[in-house]
C-alpha cells in the first residue's frame, strides 16, 4: 500500500461516515461496560430508524468514568457533541425521539467543565471516537498513516531522528528517553531483534494502558511497527496481563485486521520490511512488569528478574537484542512521526516532553481517565480537573506512582508533575496513576496496604525483597496496631534504606518509597501510635518516684 | 541418534484435551508455550492437577520441578479446583481506599470462608485480585465473570444470595 | 546470563579498594577480587555455575554511580573506581544476614553443618554477632524420603545453587523453586517427597554445593561435614569446550 492509496482509503470512508445525520457514540470501555453499556448499545441500535440516517457506533473510553455509562451525540451541522451521563438502557427511545430536536436536560453531561477543558489529547485522541474494533475508522483518523509514510519514504535513521527530537521519555515509570533506548537497540549489530510492548500494567489504581488498548488497539501496533522498523526487528510480543480480557481480544482482532490489509506480516507496503505481532498473556505478576522478568515471562519461565546490566537492548529475548516499552509510549509514536519531533518537543516542560495520562481515583469528585500536559500542577489535576474531594471532607494526600511512588501532602499541590520534580519530593511519576486521599485515610495504614502488596508480589528471588518486604511488612503492622516503639520504628527506617539499596530489580528498590514518604510528611502519625517504650517509661517513673520521695 | 519424540497420551479422553493440543501445537511444542498451555488447561478445567501438569510436562518436553514452578509462581493459576460461584473482590487501591476490606470482611464472615479460600460446600470461592482496571466502579467486585461497582454496605452480599 | 564475549577480549586497568589491576575484560568483579585475594561475601555465587545474584551479598560501590551493582553479575570496564568494604557496605551486609538468619530457622548449634557452614562463616566475617530482627519461627519440613539425601527446609537460604547444579551440570533438572516471595520453597518434581522422584539420578551434586545445612548426606551428623566440590571446574570446562 502507498500513503496515496491509504489516504484515499481513509477518504472514502470519511465520506461514508459523512452521510449519516447523527452519530451516536456509546462508551463500551470497560467501566461503562460493567454499568451496562452493553444493554444499552442494544436498545439503541433497536430504537435507531430505519436507513443510514442515525449511525449507532460502540467506541472506547470517553474518560469520565465515575459518570458511565457515557454517550454522546453529534449531529451533522452542530460542532458541540451533547454528552449524557449515567445513562440507562430505557432512556433509549428518549435519546432517539430528541436526535435534531432539544438536548434532554436530565441527562446532560455538562462538557464546559475543566475535567474537559482543560485536557490535552495526543494518546487518547481517537479514544472515545473511533469503533477500537474497527480497522477502517482508525485508518479515517489518519491511522497508519505514519507507517505507510516512513516506510516508503524515510529510512529507520529518519524514523530515529524524529523520534530523538520529541525528547519523548518512557511512560512506563522510570521516563528513560526513549530515543536513546531504541538507537542503542538500532547500533546493536544481531541479525535477530524483538520488539516488545509492555502491557502489564500492575499498578494498582491505574488504568491508563487499559483504556487505550480497548480504545484505540491499532495505534499501539502502529507504535510498534514504527519501533521496529527504526531498530531492525522483525517480531514483536505485546504482553498483556490476563486481567484484561478485553484489550486481549480487542487486540487479537486488531491484528489480524492490520495482517489482512497488509499493514503487518511480510513485506509491508511492498518494501522488505516484515513485521510480526503476538499476544502473550501474563499470569498474574506484578513483578513481570519489570523488563527482565517479563522476558523471562514471555520465555515461559517464571517471572524472575536478573541483574542489569547486561540491558535488553544488549541482551534480551532468548538472548538477542530487545526495545521494550510500555504502551502509552508506543501510542505516542505515530502522532510524533505524522507531526514531527519539533511539534512534540513543543509541549510539556524542559525536560519532559508531551503529555502524560492519568488515572484519577480514590476520594475524587471525578474518578477517570485524563491527559493533561507535563508540568500541569499537581493541584489544577486534583481540584480542577479531578473536581476536588466529595462530601466536604479534607484532601489529604496524592498518591502517584503506585507501591513504587510516594503519598504527597497539601503543601506540594503546587508541584509540576513531570519526572523530575516529583522525584526530587519523594515519589515518581510511575505510570500514572493518582489516587486521591482524604482525612479518613491514616498514612500508616496506607504505607501498609503498599507494603502488603509489596510483599505479596515479591518474587522471592533476591534476599532483600523477599525477607525485607516480609519484615517491613510486619514491623509496619505492628505500629498500625498501636503494639510498635521506638526502636520498631527505627528498625523499619533501617530496613527501608537497606532494602532501597541492595535489592535485585526496581520492585524491590523502591518498594519501601511509601513508607519512606509517608514519614517525611506525616511522620507524627506513626510517632503518634508508638507505646512508650519500657526504658523512658522507667526513667519516667524514677522521676515521678523522686518527685514523690 | 536422537530419539523419536513419542506424543504423550492425555490423561483421560476428556475432549477439553484437544484444545490444550491445539494452544500446544500452534506453539510448535516449544517450552517457551508453558504458560499459554497452563491457561488454556485452566480455562478448560478450571485447575491444575497433578495429571495436568506431568501431561503437559512431556508434552512440551520439561521438567516436572520446572512445570511446578512455574504454575505456582503466577497467582492466576490455582492447584485446587475452585467453589461453584467465585466472588472476586479488587483490593487495587482505589477499591481499597473505598472500603473492599469491608467487602471481604462481609464475605468471609456470612459464608465462613477465608479470602483465597472455597467454602466447605464447594459452593463460593471468595478470591482477591489486584486491580482488575475498574478504579472509577471502586469498590469494585467481579462475580462469576460480571463486574459489579461502586458496592455499598449489605449490596455485595444481596447480589451473593441471588447467584447461590 | 551474561552475554558471550567477543573473541578479541581486551584488557583493561581499573581499581579496586585504591588499588590497581589489570584483568580480561570479560572477567567479573568478583573472579578479579577473589583471585587477588580480596574476599567479597557471597552466598549465591558459585564458580562452574551459572551466575543468579540474588543474595546481594556481594554488592559493592562503583565510584560516581548511584546504585550499588553484585560483583558476580557485574563486569570489570577500563578506569572504573570499585569499593567492595566501605562502612555502608558493611552494614547492608550484615542486615541482609540478619534477614537471612531470621527468615528460617537457622540454629547453628544444633545444625549438622555446624562448623562448615557458609552462612555461619559469612556472619563471622562480617562480624553480625546478633539479629535484632525477630525470627519468623515458620516451620519448615524435613524430607528424609531420599535413600541417600536429606532436605531440611528450615536450614535453606534459596541460594538455588542446587537448582543450577541439577540443571547445568548434572542435566537432570529434578529441582526448581515453587511459589514466589517469603514462601518461595525448593522442591523436586512436582513437589513430591524427594525419594520418589523419578528424574533424581542420586548424583549428590546439590548437597555438594548447598552452602548450609539444609541438603546433607544421610547419617551425616555434627562434625563429619564434608563438601566434596573437586567434580565442578572439570565438568565446567568440559561444559564449554562442548
Amino acid at each position: 500500500m502507498h500513503i496515496d492509496e491509504l489516504n484515499e482509503l481513509a477518504e472514502q470512508i470519511r465520506t461514508e461516515q459523512g452521510s449519516c445525520q447523527h452519530c451516536v457514540r456509546v462508551c463500551m470501555a470497560a467501566s461503562c461496560q460493567s454499568s451496562g453499556a452493553d444493554d444499552l448499545m442494544k436498545r439503541l441500535e433497536d430504537a435507531a430508524p430505519e436507513g443510514d440516517q442515525v449511525q449507532v457506533k460502540s467506541v472506547g473510553c470517553m474518560g469520565l468514568c465515575s459518570a458511565g455509562p457515557l454517550v454522546e451525540v453529534r449531529s451533522q451541522g452542530d460542532d458541540r457533541p451533547t454528552m449524557y451521563q449515567h445513562v440507562e438502557s430505557q432512556d433509549a427511545e428518549e435519546i432517539m425521539g430528541s436526535l435534531g430536536g432539544s438536548v434532554i436536560k436530565r441527562l446532560e453531561c455538562p462538557t464546559s467543565i475543566p475535567f474537559f477543558q482543560r485536557q490535552q489529547k495526543i494518546v487518547l485522541e481517537n479514544s472515545g471516537v473511533i469503533d477500537p474494533e474497527n480497522i477502517e475508522d482508525y485508518i479515517a483518523a489518519d491511522g497508519y498513516a505514519a507507517l505507510v509514510t516512513a516506510l516508503t519514504e524515510s529510512n529507520p535513521t529518519e524514523v530515529l531522528h524524529e523520534v530523538n527530537l520529541s525528547g519523548l521519555r518512557g511512560r512506563g515509570g522510570g521516563g528513560y528517553p526513549t530515543g536513546l533506548k531504541w538507537s542503542t537497540v538500532a547500533k546493536m549489530p544481531a541479525t535477530q531483534k524483538y520488539v516488545i510492548c509492555n502491557a502489564d500494567e500492575g499498578d494498582p489504581g491505574a488504568f491508563m494502558d487499559r483504556a487505550v488498548l480497548e480504545s484505540d488497539p491499532h495505534r499501539v501496533l502502529e507504535g510498534m511497527a514504527l519501533a521496529a522498523y527504526a531498530v531492525g526487528a522483525n517480531r514483536g510480543y505485546i504482553y498483556v496481563r490476563a486481567e484484561y480480557p478485553l484489550a486481549i481480544e480487542r487486540l487479537k482482532k486488531s491484528i489480524r485486521q492490520a495482517t489482512r490489509k497488509g499493514l503487518l506480516g511480510a513485506n509491508i507496503c511492498d518494501t522488505p520490511f516484515n513485521f510480526d505481532i503476538e499476544v502473550r498473556l501474563g499470569a498474574g505478576a506484578f513483578v513481570c512488569g519489570e523488563e527482565t522478568a517479563l522476558m523471562q515471562s514471555v520465555e515461559g519461565e517464571r517471572g524472575q528478574p536478573r541483574p542489569r546490566p547486561p540491558y535488553p537492548a544488549e541482551l534480551g529475548l532468548w538472548g538477542f537484542p530487545t526495545l521494550i516499552n510500555n504502551v502509552e509510549t508506543y501510542a505516542n509514536i505515530a502522532p510524533i512521526i505524522r507531526h514531527g519531533g519539533d511539534w512534540f518537543a513543543s509541549l510539556g516542560t524542559e525536560r519532559s516532553k508531551g503529555t502524560k495520562v492519568f488515572a484519577l481515583a480514590g476520594r475524587i469528585h471525578n474518578t477517570g481517565l485524563i491527559e493533561v500536559p507535563m508540568g500541569i500542577p499537581l493541584r489544577e489535576i486534583v481540584e480542577e480537573i479531578g473536581g476536588g474531594v466529595p462530601d466536604g471532607r479534607r484532601f489529604k494526600a496524592v498518591q502517584t506512582g503506585g507501591p513504587s511512588g510516594g503519598c504527597l501532602p497539601e503543601q506540594q499541590m503546587d508541584l509540576p508533575v513531570d519526572y523530575d520534580s516529583l522525584r526530587e519530593v519523594g515519589s515518581i511519576m510511575g505510570s500514572g496513576g493518582m489516587i486521591v486521599m482524604d482525612e479518613t485515610s491514616s498514612m500508616v495504614d496506607v504505607a501498609r496496604y503498599f507494603m502488603e502488596f509489596c510483599m505479596t508480589e515479591s518474587c522471592g528471588k533476591c534476599v532483600p525483597c523477599r525477607v525485607g518486604t516480609y519484615q517491613m511488612h510486619d514491623l509496619l503492622t505492628k505500629i498500625a496496631a498501636g503494639k510498635g516503639t521506638s526502636a520498631d520504628l527505627a528498625l523499619l527506617e533501617e530496613l527501608c534504606e537497606v532494602v532501597q539499596m541492595t535489592s535485585l530489580c526496581g520492585l524491590g528498590q523502591t518498594a519501601p518509597n511509601p513508607v519512606v514518604s509517608t514519614l517525611q510528611y506525616f511522620r507524627h502519625e506513626y510517632e503518634n501510635k508508638l507505646i512508650r517504650d519500657e526504658f523512658t517509661d522507667s526513667i519516667h517513673e524514677t522521676e515521678e518516684m523522686e518527685a514523690v520521695s | 541418534m536422537p530419539l523419536q519424540r513419542i506424543k504423550p497420551t492425555p490423561p483421560s479422553d476428556d475432549k477439553r484435551w484437544k484444545l490444550i493440543d491445539g494452544t500446544m501445537r500452534r506453539n510448535g511444542y516449544a517450552g517457551h508455550a508453558l504458560i499459554e498451555t497452563l491457561h488454556s488447561v485452566q480455562d478448560a478445567f478450571g485447575y491444575l492437577d497433578d495429571p495436568a501438569m506431568k501431561f503437559v510436562a512431556s508434552a512440551l518436553n520439561l521438567p516436572l520441578s520446572k512445570v511446578y514452578g512455574v504454575a505456582t509462581f503466577y497467582h492466576l493459576f490455582t492447584l485446587k479446583p475452585k467453589g461453584e460461584h467465585t466472588c472476586v473482590v479488587c483490593t487495587g487501591t482505589a477499591c481499597y481506599i473505598k472500603g473492599a476490606g469491608e467487602l471481604i470482611d462481609g464475605v468471609s464472615e456470612k459464608y465462613e470462608v477465608p479470602l483465597g479460600e472455597t467454602t466447605a460446600d464447594r459452593k463460593l470461592s471468595l478470591l482477591g485480585a489486584r486491580c482488575v482496571g475498574a478504579c472509577g466502579l471502586a469498590p469494585a467486585v467481579v462475580l462469576d465473570g460480571v463486574m459489579l461497582g461502586k458496592l455499598k454496605g449489605d449490596d455485595l452480599l444481596e447480589h451473593i444470595e441471588k447467584v447461590i | 546470563m551474561i552475554p558471550t564475549p567477543a573473541t578479541n577480549v581486551r584488557v583493561v586497568t581499573f581499581k579496586i579498594d585504591d588499588r590497581d589491576f589489570s584483568a580480561r575484560e570479560d572477567e567479573t568483579i568478583i573472579q578479579v577480587a577473589w583471585e587477588n585475594g580480596i574476599r567479597i561475601p557471597s552466598l549465591c555465587y558459585l564458580e562452574g555455575l551459572s551466575v543468579w545474584g540474588a543474595c546481594r551479598l556481594c554488592v559493592v560501590e562503583i565510584v560516581g554511580s548511584p546504585r550499588l551493582v553484585s560483583s558476580c553479575s557485574t563486569r570489570v570496564a577500563e578506569g572504573m573506581e570499585i569499593r567492595t568494604d566501605t562502612e555502608p557496605l558493611q552494614a547492608y551486609r550484615r542486615m541482609i544476614l540478619e534477614l537471612l538468619f531470621s527468615e528460617r530457622n537457622h540454629v547453628c548449634s544444633v545444625c549438622v553443618s555446624n562448623g562448615h557452614c557458609e552462612l555461619q562463616n559469612l556472619a563471622q566475617q562480617c562480624g553480625m554477632d546478633h539479629v535484632r530482627i525477630p525470627y519468623r519461627n515458620a516451620a519448615y519440613q524435613v524430607d528424609s524420603s531420599h535413600d541417600l539425601f536429606r532436605v531440611d527446609h528450615n536450614r535453606c537460604v534459596l541460594c538455588t545453587r542446587c537448582v543450577r547444579v541439577c540443571d547445568e551440570i548434572e542435566g537432570a533438572h529434578t529441582w526448581d523453586s515453587m511459589g514466589r516471595g517469603i514462601h518461595t520453597q525448593v522442591i523436586t518434581d512436582l513437589n513430591r517427597p524427594w525419594g520418589e522422584s523419578d528424574s533424581c539420578t542420586g548424583c549428590g551434586k546439590c548437597v555438594q554445593v548447598c552452602p548450609t545445612g539444609a541438603l546433607v548426606q544421610q547419617g551425616t551428623s555434627v562434625g563429619e561435614m564434608h563438601k566434596d566440590r573437586q567434580f565442578l571446574p572439570y565438568l565446567s570446562r568440559m561444559r564449554d569446550a562442548q
